[in-house]
């Protein structure tokens, strides 16, 4: 249906020769500097009013959690952080079960990204490397599948997991997700290039089977790529929304569902519920910091381009 | 299928490789065997689980969905499920909720997705110069996309307050009076998208940014050997490089849009969250299909929902591919 109108080009053939596997695996996530023109002034009082307003909204979560509720609530708000972060944070801590809701995300996305770097790896060194029949139709199966949200299908899932007796339980979050199409094609696309096929072929003249090439070949060669992937997927299951709000309830909750319990009280603690975003938000904004350049250089080499 | 191959695949590490195979000829003809087992049936194991995976969590419950749709069946009784036929699907295309939340969809996709396209473009362009700080910009750029709808959500609805809001604070000094964000169609909607716009616009930009880099520099060269401004430069050069990309942000963020759900449900600030506003006036599919399911506890209603939802996507794509044709036809 809708799958040939993809840009994606699966008929593209995968052997790019690349020198030295692991150095060319660098390289391909390394940011490369603009080919183009130097930046002018104006281009970097773009760029500056750009970062502001990326950054803002989250230094001023800082200030309004930082704060009491009284001084939120007034105009002109306050732009300065206040003397109160670390009792909102903690209040936050308790009273919304953030505490549990950490530990849940944390459980959640990390088993999530460890299953789709897992699963991701193989398939995309399948489709990269191995000659199969129907290959090109299972990888454009996969592509297509990108195009069904997995929301459609709540009112079943639900059903589902309430049989299962997995209602309100993590496993009903990570069974659905436990791998990712766009995971697979990342990985497919950056062991095309990475890989060299000689490397497969030797090892398997040498008399190594499948799991093997996987394991000592395809493995250190493709582990930067599968950082990247665990932190993107990291990310994405961190902050899934939909599905965990219908399928788990407030006594065990993932951060995202947590958050909205803050805000639909009915009486409404603004520096509160600033502080609870804040506490939700501060994991990933620590990955990205320690992080941001591997994290950025993955998502340019997982787009499509063309 | 995964099983017998994980056997063969054992079973030959024991043989070991075939030509030192110890117990001559027949260790050789069972190796050289094993070997073709594996050689044909790993990559299938390999891609294996993504479909087992898929297929009972996504594809399964996207077409059971259907069949739900044609029965009466509540949230409290699930086992009970009563065939009503199209029942449900008349009811919800006489149901005037069902068209202003189709309609609250469109127009929230669109608010939120043609400006976050083309500020991305701007973006990339500017993040594609040589510059100094540039992995800061692009992991700024970023951090957005790092932030769960959950808390982005909260920050923009305390943002766009009434009384305290500092957008209405910033609207005063150009002597805006104060709106009334949340009570209000238009300003809710823009509000709504605003939150949308924010958490995407920088990783789009990384897309096309990616796909910049990838066009090659002869095509510049050439073009401002032909005395091609920079704007021209853009237009010519750089917006049909990337052509793909741009189809595939627009895929996606349609698919987004669609189902958006998160960014009004807190919006709405509790019980006016899940309808979407007093008088549902930013209620989108989403929304509605959650309200019909687990406030309603209608769940065949909901998945008439879903399947409505899954139909408007089918429609936009066929519309997209019509006129993606039309216009190759004629240059």
């Amino acid at each position: 249906m809708t799958v040939n109108s993809l840009p994606v080009r699966t008929d593209t053939p995968v052997r790019t020769p690349a020198p030295k596997a692991p150095r060319a695996g660098r390289r391909l996530l390394r940011i490369r500097a603009g080919r183009q023109h130097h930046a002018g002034p104006l281009a970097y009082v773009l760029l500056g009013i750009m970062a502001l307003v990326s950054i803002f909204p989250l230094y001023w979560t800082m200030v309004a959690a930082s704060t009491d509720n009284t001084r939120v609530s007034q105009s002109p708000p306050p732009f300065l952080p206040g003397p109160n972060l670390f009792s909102n944070l903690a209040r936050a801590w308790d009273e919304a079960a953030m505490g549990k809701a950490m530990v849940n995300s944390l459980i959640v996305a990390g088993v999530i990204a460890l299953s789709t770097v897992l699963f991701a790896t193989l398939a995309g060194f399948a489709f990269a490397k191995l000659r199969f029949k129907g290959r090109n139709i299972l990888l454009t199966l996969v592509i297509g599948t990108m195009m069904v949200p997995p929301q459609l299908g709540v009112v079943p899932l639900f059903m589902m997991m309430s049989d299962l007796g997995l209602a309100q339980q993590l496993p009903a979050v990570i069974f659905p997700t436990l791998v990712s199409a766009v995971g697979v094609f990342f990985m497919r696309q950056y062991l095309g290039e990475a890989l060299p096929d000689e490397l497969v072929e030797a090892a398997r003249v040498d008399g190594a089977h499948s799991l093997r090439i996987f394991w000592s070949i395809v493995l250190p060669v493709a582990r930067p790529a599968m950082a990247v992937l665990f932190m993107i997927t990291f990310v994405h299951a961190w902050n899934d929304f939909f599905w965990p709000f219908v399928v788990l309830d407030m006594t065990n909750p993932t951060v995202p569902v947590a958050l909205t319990q803050l805000s639909a009280g009915y009486v409404r603690d603004q520096s509160l519920i600033m502080a609870g975003a804040l506490l939700g938000t501060l994991p990933l904004l620590a990955m990205f910091i320690v992080f941001g350049r591997q994290i950025v250089s993955g998502i340019m080499a997982g787009a499509v381009k063309g | 299928m995964a099983t017998s191959t994980t056997n063969a695949l054992a079973g030959e590490e024991r043989a070991g490789p075939p030509a030192k195979s110890p117990d001559g000829k027949s260790g050789r003809k069972r190796g050289a065997l094993l070997h073709r087992i594996d050689l044909k049936g790993a990559p299938y194991a390999f891609v294996a689980p993504f479909f087992v995976v898929f297929a009972a969590f996504s594809f399964y419950p996207l077409i059971y969905t259907a069949w739900i749709s044609l029965h009466h069946v509540e949230l409290a009784t699930l086992d009970s499920m009563q065939w009503v036929a199209f029942d449900n699907y008349v009811d919800l295309f006489k149901d005037s909720r069902f068209w202003n939340a189709l309609r609250n969809t469109i127009t929230i996709g669109v608010i939120s997705t043609v400006p976050q396209l083309l500020m991305a473009l701007g973006m990339a362009h500017l993040l594609n110069y040589r510059m100094r700080a540039s992995l800061f910009f692009r992991v700024a750029s970023l951090v957005p996309y790092a932030t769960s709808v959950g808390a982005a959500a909260l920050v923009f609805t305390m943002l766009f307050e009434r009384d305290f809001g500092m957008i209405n604070w910033v609207l005063g000094w150009v002597g805006i009076d104060p709106l009334d964000w949340e009570a209000n169609k238009w300003p809710a909607q823009v509000a709504i998208s605003t939150i949308v716009i924010w958490r995407w616009t920088g990783y789009n930009a990384l897309l096309y940014l990616a796909a910049m880099q990838a066009i090659p520099a002869d095509r510049y060269e050439a073009a401002s050997i032909d005395g091609a401004s920079r704007w021209k430069q853009f237009t010519h050069v750089t917006v049909p490089g990337i052509r793909s990309t741009i189809v595939f942000t627009i895929v996606l963020s349609t698919i987004g849009a669609t189902q958006l759900f998160g960014e009004p449900l807190i919006f709405g600030q509790g019980p006016n969250g899940v309808t979407g506003g007093a008088d549902n006036q930013y209620q989108t599919l989403g929304l509605l299909l959650y309200e019909e399911g687990w406030k309603n506890y209608q769940m065949g209603r909901a998945a008439t929902v879903a399947w409505a939802m899954f139909l408007l996507l089918i429609l936009v794509f066929v519309a997209q591919r019509l006129i993606s044709r039309l216009r190759s036809r004629t240059p």
